[in-house]
């Protein structure tokens, strides 16, 4: 039994090394939390921030400019607002449901910065089923939604919370067949192994390297449009629909908890685009091929000098910004989807391309 | 409803349209730092010129809110000549306006029949207590001062009824002089037949000084026996007609002595027309005022009309220099500042008087019609701007003969 | 089951004095009752005091009931105590997006009755600041549709148009939504100088601005799938509802008093009228869309009309309407606008009747609900347009 647990455990234990893994192993532990505590709270603020003025900048406003030079601390001074505001708890709600469903949502988003990788050597961990671990976390968040709604004793929230739930059921499918699509690709689910792989992926009969977005554009783009409706961002959002329920599940909600929420949908932004990222964006890459300075390990891409390391941090928060631009433009552009129209594209679209993705790189790997 | 396009063609459009928008300058008005630009009849907040005002209650009884407060009482005036009657005049103790009921209808504005209440765009009055939002006499006084002048009314329209009977006197005048011209020299002088809408309307001038009277007519009014009151106010108005008269007969003088057979005079931008960029104020006069004891406020609105009176005539100036040397347009030559990129008319056909009046609006420019068929426009839109462009040439074929008689 | 009463009790979502029915449908642990849901007053798919009462299985709706009067004034009781520049003042407060076009209706009203001759100048400007109005009103429902639809951004745009259309009016008649520029017998003072050519070169940025809605809304796949087939409304249940405007013309049929019974000089220009195929929300804001472009074509028209004189007449110094009566019929940017102005000849109106355009186009609300998705209901409500002061004035 005892071997069983110790065997399991040896198959957590980082691969790759990582710049948050120190001698002490006390020092360690507090180092990674910090070190994934940090990225969840500052990598959402610059999404947030990136969002606010290229919403304004597209509705021909100007976005937040007061607080902070050009605006940049809008996101910290509404935080403080909100910790100012009264909590609120409907007389008739689950108080303990009710209280503790903006935790269950928020925490697994957190938990998952733990195996983002963003840089050469700077994630916290390097798990061999990174990419199973962060796709099962994520789908916990649906529990503190539905929570929410349930707890809130509001027929808007009710409303909200169950469409939240048949959407987070149905683009949960779509979502995991594409990712897998990438697993069978790279033969690992280690995120660091993937990112690794992508670097040394040549057209089949070339030396052209290139990140998989080019052989699965149709997964990333089944991805982008799961993880959009996952986030339950616009055109997606039906169980927050502000003008049809109010504010969904969150109707209820005031202060620190409605921010909780809030910060639970950035964050799951930032952790959707960081995927991305990794699975289909080449990581901490520049372009196909091209080596970061500073950099020896595979493919130029590990075991970089501090320059490099910064240099690689860089790229892969750039190109989290990238994906969340394309997320907010979708969001100015276009109106929302009704409820069942976004269903029946989850299972006559979606999953049937995502399956069809699926067979297609199977039969690649086989056939290359 | 042609509406229908390739699926996915609609969802591109969209990006397209956001995408655009965010290369360009936004819209926003920066409020606090930017002051909107309030055109003058903006209704803002209502001041009183507290000396016109007759207590006639006609304002308070007309408020469709009950809004305005006036008490006062009635003074005996001592006879102003030996052997005349005492009069009794009502004296104003007491004007307010409650803002918090006040619905900004204007009608008080409207039937003052003594130009005793005006219209400020003046808005930044918000108060943290709903009490404060009652003004009295004196707060109401000081809003005076941000009264702009009225603007010049549209071509087209019948100019106000004090400027009319002035223009027609000074038209007599004229005609007079020219008749008396006509005995020295053989032909009639062409300044008689000169349009009538090219000379300064009086109403225009703005007379400084409303507290003066003309003692002449005040004398001979007392004389005939009229009240103090009505011999003053009188008079009054009519220093303000003379003072006009002579401001207007000034510049008369200085646009006839420009009119000389010259197109150029003619595009002279009026000084109202130009338009100056708000917000800087003249620091000299702001200076003297702070000097002298005004409030901030005052001193501040005082300096922005002073700067933009200075700026004004520095504009007009430049524009005429630039008219003479053959710019078509002067008030276009003005440097508006900061102006959003908008599609300027620039080639707007250069004479437009609107007064030209076309017959028969119903015949249609076939030329551009079928043009438009043609380019499969619809046959509404074609029909549309078909008849639209007969009427432009209409237009321009007025004018042209217009031009050549 | 218990649960849900509990609930009901707390939050009964239903006004005093009405009944709970709630119908147990399926058996033992599968049952489900019907749920009441109440949107409004204060929800913000009804802009303003709205609310309807909805019974609904799941997210289909079995029945709709609107409720209304959370904003009733009384303005035709306070008409009776007003004089007729008074009602000028109050009457651009029912309808707070169409004030022009309601105090126009007034004083069309009072002159009718007076046997007034409206010197021509003033009946053109009439026309081209009630157009301006109409534009300024459809633009507004332009945005806060498709913001029900969830697309925040035309809103943003409309404001921006709204704000150089709100300022070109500003400059002539001193108010931004509550213009008060009308007066028995013309208008209360002529254009400012410079207002036409403004006014020609908005009618212009207006056009081309035009063409971001249509790209960004109207022509928009998603915009489409959720208008398109939801809430159709047959001519004939239209026209037996009382329904006008831009709602009634969705469903072809052309009624517009401005052509059928021209008042002013609309009889003197071409005013085209969009109409639709189906009635339903996506002919709607297509003849919403569409009315704005006719709008721009009717202002170009009427700036080649402008004749110079006066616009004004000459009134008695209390103005008192003759007695009688009569109904005057305008359309106003949400339909059509009736005043039935009976005077026993004093200084104030006897009584004034309104037949105010929203009040009769949420008459086909229900009709419309009747077993759709709340989403679809969100459509319905946002393409019925209407505002709720001229609802319960």
């Amino acid at each position: 039994m005892m071997d069983l647990v110790f065997s399991t455990a040896i198959t957590f234990v980082g691969q790759a090394t990582s710049i948050t893994t120190f001698d002490s192993y006390a020092l360690s532990v507090v180092v990674k939390i910090a070190f994934a505590l940090g990225l969840f709270f500052v990598v959402p603020l610059i999404g947030g921030y990136l969002e606010h003025k290229v919403m304004g900048r597209m509705q021909a406003r100007r976005g937040p400019v007061e607080a902070g030079p050009f605006g940049t601390l809008q996101l910290v001074a509404d935080g403080i607002k909100f910790i100012q505001k009264e909590d609120v708890i409907p007389r008739a709600a689950d108080k303990w449901v009710f209280a503790a469903a903006p935790g269950v949502a928020l925490v697994p988003g957190m938990l998952i910065f733990l195996v983002l990788p963003i840089g050469p050597g700077v994630f916290a961990l390097d798990l061999e089923l990174g990419l199973f671990y962060a796709l099962a976390i994520s789908s916990v968040s649906v529990l503190g939604i539905m929570m929410g709604g349930w707890a809130s004793a509001n027929k808007f929230a009710l409303l909200g919370g169950l469409r939240a739930g048949g959407q987070l059921i149905a683009y949960e499918l779509p979502l995991i067949l594409a990712a897998i699509a990438v697993a069978v690709q790279a033969g690992t689910l280690s995120l660091v192994g993937i990112v690794e792989a992508q670097a040394t992926f040549t057209l089949p009969g070339t030396t052209i390297n290139v990140w998989y977005l080019f052989p699965q554009f149709l997964g990333f783009a089944i991805f982008f449009l799961a993880a959009m409706a996952e986030l339950s961002r616009p055109p997606f959002d039906m169980p927050i629909a502000d003008s049809e329920l109010v504010f969904g599940y969150m109707t209820e909600y005031t202060g620190i908890k409605f921010a909780m929420y809030l910060l639970t949908e950035y964050g799951g932004m930032i952790v959707m685009s960081a995927l991305m990222v990794v699975l289909y964006l080449g990581g901490w890459q520049l372009l196909p091929g091209v080596p970061l300075p500073g950099c020896e390990g595979t493919g130029g891409l590990f075991d970089c000098d501090p320059m490099g390391t910064l240099l690689g941090v860089v790229i892969t928060i750039g190109k989290i910004m990238a994906l969340v631009f394309l997320m907010v433009w979708a969001r100015v552009a276009y109106p929302r989807l009704r409820e069942d129209q976004l269903q029946r594209f989850a299972w006559l679209a979606l999953i049937p391309l995502a399956l069809l993705n699926l067979a297609l790189v199977g039969v690649a790997k086989v056939v290359f | 409803m042609a509406t229908t396009s390739p699926p996915g063609v609609g969802l591109a459009k969209g990006l397209a349209v956001t995408i655009k928008h965010l290369f360009r300058y936004p819209s926003t008005q920066m409020y606090p730092k930017q002051r909107p630009d309030l055109p003058p009849r903006t209704r803002g907040v209502i001041a009183l010129m507290d000396e016109n005002c007759t207590v006639c209650m006609l304002c308070a009884r007309e408020c469709p809110d009950w809004c305005i407060y006036i008490d006062s009482h009635k003074e005996t005036v001592p006879p102003a000549k030996e052997g005349g009657r005492a009069r009794t005049r009502n004296v104003l103790d007491r004007f307010a306006i409650d803002f918090s009921l006040c619905m900004y209808c204007g009608i008080c504005v409207e039937v003052c029949p003594f130009d005793a209440l005006w219209w400020s765009p003046e808005f930044e009055y918000a108060e943290f207590q709903i009490d404060d939002l009652l003004h009295e006499k004196e707060r109401l006084r000081e809003w005076m001062d941000t009264v702009p002048p009225p603007p010049m009314l549209e071509e087209g329209a019948v100019p106000p009824a004090e400027a009319a009977d002035a223009i027609a006197k000074k038209e007599k005048e004229l005609e007079a002089e020219a008749a008396k011209q006509a005995e020295v020299t053989a032909p009639p002088a062409e300044a008689a037949a000169a349009p009538a809408e090219a000379k300064p309307r009086t109403a225009d001038v703005k007379v400084e000084g409303a507290g003066e009277i003309d003692q002449e007519t005040y004398d001979r009014l007392i004389a005939e026996g009229k009240s103090e009151r009505i011999a003053r106010s009188k008079a009054k108005s009519a220093w303000v007609r003379k003072q006009k008269e002579k401001l207007a007969a000034e510049q008369e003088a200085a646009t006839a002595e420009e009119r000389g057979g010259d197109e150029a005079a003619a595009a002279k931008p009026k000084a109202a027309e130009v338009h100056v960029e708000a917000g800087e104020i003249d620091q000299e006069t702001y200076d003297q005022l702070i000097a002298e004891g005004k409030s901030e406020r005052m001193a501040r609105a005082k300096a922005k009309a002073a700067y933009v009176r200075k700026q004004r005539a520095k504009l007009a100036a430049d524009a005429e220099a630039g008219a003479e040397d053959g710019g078509s347009e002067a008030g276009g030559g003005a440097p508006e500042a900061s102006t959003p990129a908008e599609p300027a008319d620039a080639d707007e056909p250069k004479p437009k008087p609107a007064d030209v009046h076309v017959e028969g609006a119903g015949e249609i420019d076939q030329e551009t019609y079928d043009q438009l068929i043609a380019e499969g426009k619809s046959e509404r839109i074609a029909r549309s701007k078909a008849k639209a462009a007969w009427v432009r040439k209409q237009k321009q074929k007025l004018i042209d003969e217009g031009g050549d008689a | 089951m218990s649960d849900l009463s509990t609930r009901e009790r707390i939050h009964p979502g239903t006004a005093p004095g009405e009944d709970i029915h709630l119908e147990i449908l399926g058996e033992g642990d599968f049952a489900t009752a019907e749920m009441k849901l109440s949107i409004g007053p204060a929800h913000p798919a009804t802009h303003g005091v709205f609310r309807i009462v909805l019974e609904m299985d799941g997210e289909r709706i079995l029945g709709a009931r609107p409720v209304i009067g959370y904003m009733h004034r009384g303005f035709e009781k306070l008409a009776e105590h007003r004089d007729y520049r008074q009602i000028k003042a109050l009457v651009n407060r029912h309808d707070w997006l169409s004030g022009f076009s309601n105090e126009m209706g007034v004083a069309l009203a009072v002159e009718r009755m007076m046997e007034l001759e409206v010197p021509e100048r003033a009946q053109w400007i009439r026309m081209l600041l009630a157009e301006w109005n109409r534009i300024l009103n459809h633009l507004m429902f332009t945005g806060s549709f498709a913001l029900e639809l969830g697309a925040i951004t035309p809103m943003f745009y409309a404001f921006r148009e709204r704000e150089d259309i709100q300022h070109l009016l500003e400059s002539a008649t001193g108010g931004r939504l509550h213009f008060t520029y009308n007066q028995v017998g013309g208008l209360k003072i002529d254009l400012p100088k410079g207002f036409l050519r403004e006014s020609a070169r908005l009618s212009q940025v207006t056009r081309t601005r035009l063409r971001d809605y249509k790209d960004l809304v109207l022509g928009n796949d998603i915009f489409q799938a959720r208008t398109k087939g939801v809430g159709p409304l047959p001519p004939e249940v239209a026209l037996s509802f009382g329904v006008s405007g831009p709602t009634l013309q969705a469903t072809g049929v052309p009624e517009d008093p401005r052509v059928t019974e021209p008042y002013l000089r609309y009889g003197d220009i071409d005013v085209p009228v969009p109409v639709g195929e189906n009635g339903d929300s996506f002919d709607r804001f297509y003849c919403l869309l569409h009315r704005v472009e006719a709008s721009l074509d009717i202002i170009d028209q009427i700036h080649d009309h402008i004749p110079p004189g006066p616009v004004n007449t000459k009134l008695p110094k209390m103005v008192k309407a003759p007695e009688g009566a009569t109904y005057v019929r305008t359309e106003n940017p949400l339909g059509q606008l009736g005043y039935w102005l009976e005077s026993d000849g004093g200084r104030t109106p006897w009584r004034l009747k309104m037949r105010t355009p929203s009040f009769s186009n949420v008459q086909a609300i229900p009709y419309l609900l009747d077993g759709v998705l709340v989403p679809d209901a969100i459509a319905v409500l946002g393409s019925v347009f209407f505002v709720v002061g001229d609802i319960d004035r």
